[in-house]
């Protein structure tokens, strides 16, 4: 397996420390290595988003980003946006109430991008069209995108509502 | 014995939120590559540079050589394999060459991307890197890439077969060269509908396990109960001892209606090396070697009366079957032509297909499969007619309609089409339009240099495959019939379980069939379990592709829990010591009717059957669940109208759709919300297609299109909000009235955008454009009907398409040499 190199960064609040290949992708780091399957891949060359979370609070495609470059990061991944008590984040229930999902697959990474679209554009209603601008990075074969607009659109509205 | 009350509709009909979704919104679902096996090797593939060569030697010296290398295997390996990777159709009465396919090519590939050999190790990098290590020496042979070059047999792909024409077929009835002759005006045209993918974001994959004589494979999979048929098959091993479980698919869309290579190699391997194998397909992979759609062109003639009355419709399909045949490829057009008439009462018809291979990869079934093809040409040909006529396309429409009253309504095909009220849907899609007030907004953005266009599509497909005498062995030539089952168990704690054999990726069954069967049971969909994808969990199955999960499945599942609502209430019955007609099934409750307070819950009569076996009537079977095999006694057939509104940027050629508006009619909802879900995806899907989708391969048969960066799905910027109603006209043919609609969308899609398309262009003299309506096509057009310009400079239009089907003018069909005869 050729060289390794030591690896620290906290994932979904936990610390994480391994040797990993200098080559190894984040997205292999957080799957294989980490254990949380929840972050997909779909495509290798970052078009697709499937892979995506966040990594020091920005929207990341975990794709084409080597875990060694991720070095003493807070990474948050879907697995992370719930609360321990079972409680969903307003991205998940707006995903839910809403149908914006069929087969699932590009969803966690839809979720994560749109999490990261949510905290740039601030507490002002969201338009549809800033939604579709914002998630042109995510592909999604299933729901047509529309679904996915009006789950994202009432999760902004009730964030905007929630107490800080 | 009386006999099955009708169920008391509470759930069904109500827009619930998906079961499914609290493990999918979480990262807590279970994908193939989500799942490890202890002691798990992984698999690389080495693939064909080359679109047609002969191989003349397969180095893999250095990466056996290559740390954590267990195993590289090619075609000679594989020589145990006791039948090639199947093609399941051979209709009666009709010669299909078939050309052998292996799981790894046998001295010769025959398209890029060909499988030459597998390379197995410990580590997913390591394989990767070792299949680039893999040395293969080619000696090219002539390539052909183009259908109609190819069916001149100058270039022959399977020397075996003599020929790249695999089989024709026609169907039809009435006279149609008759009807042409005494026509007043006849619409001839050539239509290309170009190659695409289905493009599932969770590529294919599979992991296989063969360990004591046993076989379990996990497969990303629309098909697992085939699948496991196959392997018994192809392996010798007989089905008791394999298990075939399709965890969650993320997406499928026909594309894993197969049996592919990959599921063959990986479970080879592993009986050969006593460990688990997996492979995940990469994208790259997924846009060569997972089945491509459509790819057929049709030469078209429609007669009609100076009225607008159409008396004849005839095509000439010349499919693209690519290097091999698919599980089902011959039959992708045959399946659509049942329906090349849509909507329309037209007396005279023919559909003649001919198959042909090329140095491509396999085309198969993708969403709609063969019916979006023959619903664009009836579609855009009726427009030409109106146009040629001075028609309205919406009068030219519903003068042909089939009325009504005339349901069931059997086509010159000799299918009968179960329901229909055609004019209906189409009214009310033209009512939310409001055509005056768009063509008065077209008139005047004209004037400010935008083109303005709406495009009319209507739509009936046949789905709910299949009844298994028509559709098997010895009717329309399947190789199995398509019925479907279910298993309902109720637990002794009054819980339920549901097994199904269709096997959704992402269509919401185990919501949609909970509804189903809540009701019938009388409890809340949250106690009703649906399992699906596990050939070791109930009973043998068909899987899920067709637009026939609800209309086969749900009405599997909904018989069988009737059968065991019929005995609930002669438990209760017999407790209660009442007549088994006084007993209904109400909310939470098998009761007394008119007295919901005197009856027993599902729990209570599952403690009779399971624990107590006092309380059964003497002589009861114990127990409470059934199994059923549901065999539809016809198709069924969804139908509709899509309307769309496009502006066409004259300057640059580029496409935008405005406004969507669909009205669909499946028969009655079981959940709403489902049903929109499945328009919207199955319109994106369509619109993907008509303006963005195309995998290109250039003449020496190199893929163009091999990521994700080159074949353009849509995103949320390129599709509309979509506008949607709904009409319920039931289906005669099974007992829920349900039709389908996972397909519908897609079906209608195209032809609504390229009619609008050219409703924005018409009067610039331009009469067609072939799919996809790139900014590129439309601008080159546009060029050729001003007749200012040749064409973009250099560098100016970035990827180069080939030039098919840039028909400005009249409607005469460009005929190149060697076309169909």
């Amino acid at each position: 397996m050729g060289t390794t190199l030591p690896l620290q960064m906290t994932v979904n609040g936990q610390a994480t420390d391994s040797q990993v290949q200098p080559r190894l992708l984040l997205v292999h780091y957080l799957r294989d290595v980490v254990g949380l399957t929840g972050t997909h891949i779909g495509c290798d060359t970052s078009n697709c988003g499937a892979c995506t979370c966040l990594v020091d609070g920005e929207s990341v495609k975990s794709c084409t980003v080597l875990a060694v470059q991720a070095a003493g990061a807070e990474v948050t991944t879907i697995e992370g946006m719930s609360d321990d008590d079972g409680t969903l984040h307003p991205l998940q229930e707006g995903f839910w109430a809403q149908h914006g999902l069929q087969c699932g697959y590009c969803t966690p990474g839809m979720i994560m991008a749109a999490a990261d679209l949510i905290e740039r554009h601030g507490p002002e209603p969201i338009s549809d069209a800033d939604v579709r601008k914002g998630l042109e990075g995510n592909l999604c074969r299933c729901t047509g995108y529309e679904n996915i607009v009006k789950a994202v659109q009432a999760a902004a509205e009730s964030m905007a509502g929630a107490p800080a | 014995m009386s006999t099955i009350s009708e169920a008391p509709a509470k759930h069904v009909g109500q827009s619930i939120r998906r079961k499914e979704d609290p493990r999918l919104i979480t990262g807590r679902a279970q994908y193939v590559d989500d799942i490890t096996v202890h002691g798990m090797l992984y698999m690389s593939i080495v693939r064909s540079t080359e679109a047609h060569a002969n191989i003349v030697s397969i180095d893999s010296a250095d990466a056996l050589a290559m740390p954590g290398i267990k195993a590289v295997y090619t075609g000679e390996d594989l020589s145990d394999l006791l039948a090639p990777l199947p093609m399941a159709w051979a209709p009666p009465g009709v010669e299909v060459k078939v050309p052998e396919r292996w799981p790894l090519a046998r001295g010769k590939v025959c398209h890029v991307g060909d499988a030459v050999a597998m390379v197995v190790g410990e580590d997913k990098y390591g394989v990767v890197d070792a299949a680039h290590a893999v040395r293969v020496e080619y000696e090219n042979l002539p390539v052909v890439v183009d259908v109609e070059e190819a069916l001149q047999d100058k270039t022959i792909v399977h020397e075996a077969l003599g020929t790249n024409k695999t089989h024709e077929w026609s169907m039809g009835g009435g006279d149609v060269d008759a009807a042409i002759a005494e026509a007043d005006i006849v619409i001839e045209r050539r239509i290309v509908n170009h190659r695409t993918a289905g493009a599932s974001i969770e590529p294919r994959g599979v992991i296989a396990e063969f360990r004591g004589g046993d076989l379990t494979v996990w497969s990303s999979t629309q098909v697992p109960h085939l699948l496991r048929l196959f392997y018994a098959v192809q392996m010798g091993i007989s089905e008791d001892h394999v298990r075939v479980i399709a965890p969650e698919v993320g997406g499928g869309f026909g594309s894993k209606l197969q049996v592919c290579a990959e599921e063959t190699l990986a479970a080879w391997a592993s009986r050969k090396l006593k460990r688990p194998i997996k492979w995940i397909e990469t994208r790259s992979e997924n846009l060569a070697v997972t089945h491509h759609g459509r790819d057929q062109v049709d030469y078209v003639r429609m007669a009609a009366k100076s009225d607008g009355t159409i008396t004849a419709f005839h095509a000439k399909i010349i499919q693209d079957c690519g290097a091999y045949f698919g599980l089902l490829t011959p039959m992708i057009p045959e399946l659509g032509a049942f329906v090349m008439t849509g909507c329309y009462k037209i007396a005279n018809v023919k559909t003649d297909i001919v198959g042909v291979i090329t140095n491509k990869y396999i085309t198969d079934a993708i969403r709609g499969a063969g019916r979006p093809e023959m619903t664009h040409m009836i579609e855009v040909t009726i427009d030409q007619l109106a146009a040629e006529l001075g028609m309205d396309p919406a009068e030219v429409r519903r003068k042909n309609f089939i009325p009504k009253d005339e349901f069931p309504y059997t086509t010159p095909y000799g299918i009968t089409y179960d329901s229909g009220d055609y004019e209906k849907t189409f009214d009310r899609a033209l009512e939310m339009l409001d055509l005056p007030a768009l063509r008065a907004e077209q008139a005047e953005l004209r004037e400010q240099g935008i083109l303005r266009g709406v495009g009319y599509s209507t739509y009936t497909e046949i789905c709910g495959l299949a009844p298994s005498r028509a559709v098997g062995p010895k009717g329309f030539g399947l190789g199995i019939g398509l019925y479907e089952s279910a298993l309902v168990r109720v637990h002794p704690t009054g819980s339920v379980t549901v097994f199904t054999g269709a096997s959704p990726h992402g269509q919401g069954h185990e919501t949609g069939f909970a509804q189903i069967i809540a009701d019938r049971l009388g409890v809340d969909p949250a106690n009703v379990e649906v399992i699906h994808g596990d050939t070791a969990t109930g009973p043998m199955g068909l899987g899920t592709y067709g637009s026939r999960s609800l209309a086969v499945g749900g009405v599997a599942a909904a018989h069988a829990a009737e059968k065991l609502a019929l005995k609930c209430r002669e438990i209760v019955a017999f407790n209660l010591e009442a007549s088994v007609d006084d007993i209904e099934v109400g909310s939470g409750k098998f009761h007394l009717t008119g007295d919901p307070d005197q009856g027993m819950t599902l729990a209570e009569v599952a403690g009779c059957a399971y624990i107590d076996a006092n309380a059964m009537p003497e002589g009861m079977e114990l127990g409470l669940e059934q199994t059923l095999i549901y065999d539809p006694s016809n198709f069924v057939f969804p139908f509709g109208a899509h309307l769309c509104v496009v502006d066409v940027d004259a300057k640059t050629g580029k496409v935008e759709v405005k406004r969507w508006i669909a009205v669909d009619d499946c028969g009655p909802a079981i959940n709403p919300m489902l049903i929109n879900g499945q328009v919207h995806g199955g319109v994106a899907h369509g619109i993907g297609q008509a303006l963005y989708e195309q995998i290109v391969y250039d003449d020496a048969g190199q893929l163009v299109t091999g990521t994700f960066m080159d074949y353009a799905l849509p995103t949320a910027s390129e599709v509309p909000s979509y506008e949607l109603d709904r009409t319920e006209t039931p289906s005669p043919s099974n007992s829920l009235g349900v039709k389908g609609i996972g397909e519908a969308g897609t079906i209608a899609a195209t032809p609504a955008i390229v009619n609008a398309v050219i409703d924005a262009l018409r009067h610039e003299g331009i009469s067609y454009i072939d799919m996809p309506l790139t900014p590129l096509r439309v601008w080159q057009a546009l060029q050729e009907a001003r007749g200012d310009g040749d064409g973009p400079r250099d560098g100016e239009q970035g990827v180069e398409l080939p030039d098919q089907g840039v028909s400005s003018a009249g409607s005469g069909p460009t005929k190149p040499e060697g076309g169909v005869a």
